[in-house]
């Protein structure tokens, strides 16, 4: 099989992501490249969550319409799901009745483990279906809790059907990480030791992820009482020297908006993961969006500057994160990481390669002595960052100050500063021009202008449809050569995002005509197909 | 460099500026770091020369919480005041008690918005007439050391800014306990709140540490009574937030992380 997807889908508590996550495993064996989508509503038990699997030969981050394997834990995902089915049913015949290849996962489960096994069972026998090694399914479930009691379980079910097909290797295993990992041994790489964040989806797995390795590494996790002191406690342990991060979705982000601008404003570094979801306000907490761009490139009162970065998969939030943390302890100034859910929650066959992108920048401390000036005016008006504990009295403040960071309401004085820290944007600007920042596939002289998430779909349709397709990794500075070149010999261009207003395509507009907006706001990612249905109806 | 002193003639906020640079003189200068909110109090961070952050309105305890959670080597003093911690920022307040963060919070009591000319705070009493109440205060007054005792602060005063001796003595007792401190220094405004302010008069000293610590905070309910206890009323140490934060030693191998995921 060269590309296919297995739907895994259950009650809430069934144990259908973590299905998913050992099919994951066992695929990845056979070298295949894995990206699992999450699909959740936001409760604890009940409802109907499922992980739609890809797994193919060449790395492929979308999700496509039809389903090649559906696994049922319970009927409604047989109903909701057996429409777009064109292959193999593997269904909980204690629970249901159809036609199909059924195996009583429950009864297995109960006769050789626990109840809450049933999902090793359903392992068990879709690793049969498909032809996999028994060894290779013992290998993945030796490193589960109680192996021996779930090797039973799926060694049951794993005897209980015949094979319709035979895997074979064809390639080798990667790490199989979330998004919100990734970003986050991106943030470790360029040095990462404080991160501050208050629980909220979809951001909430990296303040888990973090808290994890805390217990053994040198990594101090702080949950604050709300994002208000989240930012401002991670401002306080970034003047005191740490590399700080916060996490947050939209709504949190927007409480943290005051401290983007002090941030701002005294000039110390922060980097602040904003994982978007389908808003306003609460809107739809455990699906996806791509409506906070305009709300992150602009908030924060006063005028100053900001990194906005905006990866597409994992890969990207490893490298953007970590370029993030180094370019906000070079330059001083807030750095945003945007991403959205179905790059945080969603699992990904990590590139290995991605980690000799990883860079530590060392910020600067000359002059850390007796006369320190925390906002000295130097050429391109960044000043030398110290610490408190020194021989330097480090005075960073939120008012408008000079250079000993007092503060100050003289004209004169006020300009000076305004422009001392507006003049890092010559070289901030040719470090994003010498970064690029700006992905191209294909080649056509019609193109795809994406960005986030969205870019994993618009990718594979772009092959599809004939497109080239453009990727924006920075909105903040905005990477203009590099997108200008990119768009050179482009004469019809269609901007895909998830969104309903256009958020990006409104940027797009001021450096060449949109001729065609392909926008999903239902919160589900999108589909291949339907990327490619628009743009031949176009 | 000499900033310009910019309180009003007769502002409280002299003796605390007075008292602090005293405690801070006996301190390792360099270890110590200051934050503030914004208001009348926090412009003592321009005339105190020592390593500060000047937050904004409400969050000079979060920003100090971060400092010396990433450098518990520092001595951390928060200065804030009854709109900046009662108002704006009350629930950090409670949560820096709450888990006991080894930094002491200033509070700087006039009870009023001064710096935005005269308007009630939470520790306003009820009636006060300012230019958001020009019928009286409708709202009861609040108990800032009720509301830290409730939060569980290990170290609990109040000292009064015509005590210079007393308020300089309890803010090194502050800050040399080893856990969360809070002092409430009682200052009149005597911007917009004229000579109204009886403190000379209603305060006294407790001797010892009170056996009930509660019943004595309640003696004066910042509205009226006749007397206000001033001193320390809670003494207690336990573990603080910093140690109780301890983390790992192993350095992060971002390799080994991503091959044990596979």
């Amino acid at each position: 099989m060269e590309d296919f997807q297995v739907l895994i889908g259950g009650r809430a508590g069934q144990g259908s992501k973590a299905t998913g996550r050992l099919i994951a495993k066992v695929l990845n064996r056979y070298g295949y490249k894995i990206y699992i989508y999450e699909d959740y509503p936001s409760l604890i038990r009940g409802g109907h969550n499922f992980s739609l699997l890809r797994a193919s030969r060449e790395r492929k981050r979308s999700i496509k319409k039809k389903i090649d394997f559906l696994l049922a834990l319970n009927e409604d995902t047989i109903e909701k799901h057996s429409e777009k089915l064109d292959g193999e049913l593997l269904f909980n015949s204690d629970k249901v009745d159809c036609e199909g290849v059924g195996v009583p996962i429950e009864t297995i489960a109960k006769k050789h483990g626990e109840k809450i096994m049933q999902n090793t069972a359903l392992l068990g026998a879709f690793c049969k279906l498909v032809g996999v090694e028994k060894e290779i399914l013992k290998e993945v479930i030796s490193n589960m809790p109680k192996p021996e009691k779930n090797m039973a379980v799926a060694e049951e079910a794993y005897s209980k059907i015949e094979s319709k097909c035979n895997l074979e290797k064809c390639g080798d295993p990667d790490p199989l990480i979330t998004g919100n990992e990734a970003l986050s041994l991106g943030a470790l790489e360029a040095g990462l030791e404080n991160y501050f964040a208050y629980p909220m989806t979809p951001s909430t797995s990296i303040l888990h992820f973090l808290a994890d390795l805390k217990q053994d590494h040198n990594i101090q996790v702080m949950q604050p009482e709300n994002e208000i002191a989240v930012i401002n406690a991670a401002l306080g342990a970034a003047y005191a020297g740490k590399r700080s991060m916060v996490g947050t979705s939209g709504g949190g982000f927007a409480l943290m908006a005051e401290g983007v601008s002090l941030a701002a404003v005294s000039e110390t570094p922060i980097v602040i993961v904003e994982s978007q979801r389908a808003g306003p306000a609460s809107g739809v907490p455990t699906y996806n969006a791509q409506s906070d761009l305009k709300f992150v490139l602009s908030a924060g009162h006063g005028d100053f500057l900001r990194i906005v970065f905006t990866p597409g998969d994992a890969e990207e939030a490893f490298y953007l994160t970590n370029l993030a943390m180094n370019m906000t302890w070079k330059y001083q100034i807030p750095a945003i990481v945007l991403i959205d859910k179905d790059i945080s929650e969603s699992t990904f066959s990590f590139d290995r390669s991605t980690l000799e992108m990883a860079e530590y920048w060392e910020e600067s401390k000359n002059g850390c002595g007796p006369d320190y000036q925390r906002y000295q005016d130097t050429d391109f008006g960044i000043s030398p960052i110290c610490y408190p504990g020194g021989e330097a009295t480090v005075r960073a403040t939120s008012y408008e100050h000079d250079e000993y960071g007092t503060t100050t309401e003289i004209p004169e004085k006020i300009v000076k500063m305004q422009d001392k820290r507006m003049k890092k944007e010559t070289i901030l600007k040719e470090e994003i021009d010498r970064l690029g920042l700006i992905k191209t596939f294909g080649e056509s002289d019609k193109a795809i202008v994406t960005w986030g998430s969205s870019k994993m779909a618009a990718k594979e349709a772009g092959k599809k449809a004939g497109w080239k397709v453009i990727q924006i990794m920075s909105f903040a500075p905005f990477p203009e050569k590099a997108f200008r070149e990119a768009l050179e010999g482009v004469e019809r261009v269609a901007v895909v995002e998830g969104n309903r207003m256009g958020q990006a395509a409104d940027i797009v507009e001021r450096y060449v005509n949109v001729d065609q907006k392909i926008l999903k706001y239902d919160g589900r990612p999108f589909y291949e197909e339907e990327i490619v249905e628009e743009l031949e109806g176009s | 460099m000499k900033t310009p002193n910019t309180w009003c003639p007769g502002c409280g906020n002299f003796s605390i500026d007075m008292a602090a640079k005293n405690v801070i003189e006996k301190m390792d200068k360099s270890k110590v770091a200051i934050t503030a909110g914004i208001g009348c109090h926090a412009k003592i961070i321009d005339y105190v020369n020592v390593n500060s952050f000047y937050g904004l309105h409400g969050r000079p305890v979060p920003v100090a919480v971060g400092i010396k959670l990433a450098n518990p080597e520092l001595d951390v003093l928060a200065f804030s005041g009854d709109g900046d911690s009662l108002n704006e920022g009350i629930s950090h307040l409670i949560h820096a008690a709450k888990r006991n963060s080894d930094i002491t919070v200033v509070l700087h009591q006039n009870r009023n918005f001064a710096l935005t000319v005269k308007q009630f705070t939470a520790s306003s009493p009820k009636g006060f007439i300012s230019n958001s109440s020009p019928d009286g205060n409708p709202e009861e007054p609040l108990n800032a050391l009720e509301v830290v005792h409730a939060a569980g602060a290990g170290f609990i005063a109040r000292s009064f800014t015509g005590e210079m001796k007393h308020l300089e003595e309890t803010l090194e007792e502050a800050v040399k306990h080893k856990g969360f401190s809070f002092v409430e220094v009682l200052q009149s405004c005597p911007a917009w709140q004229g000579n109204g302010e009886d403190y000379h008069e209603k305060t006294y000293k407790m001797r010892k540490l009170p056996r009930n610590p509660l019943k004595r905070m309640k003696e004066w309910n910042y509205d009226n009574g006749e007397r206000i206890p001033l001193g320390v009323f809670k003494k207690e140490e336990k573990s603080t937030f910093e140690e109780e934060m301890k983390t790992g030693k192993k350095k992060v191998n971002v390799l080994e992380i991503l091959n044990s995921s596979a």
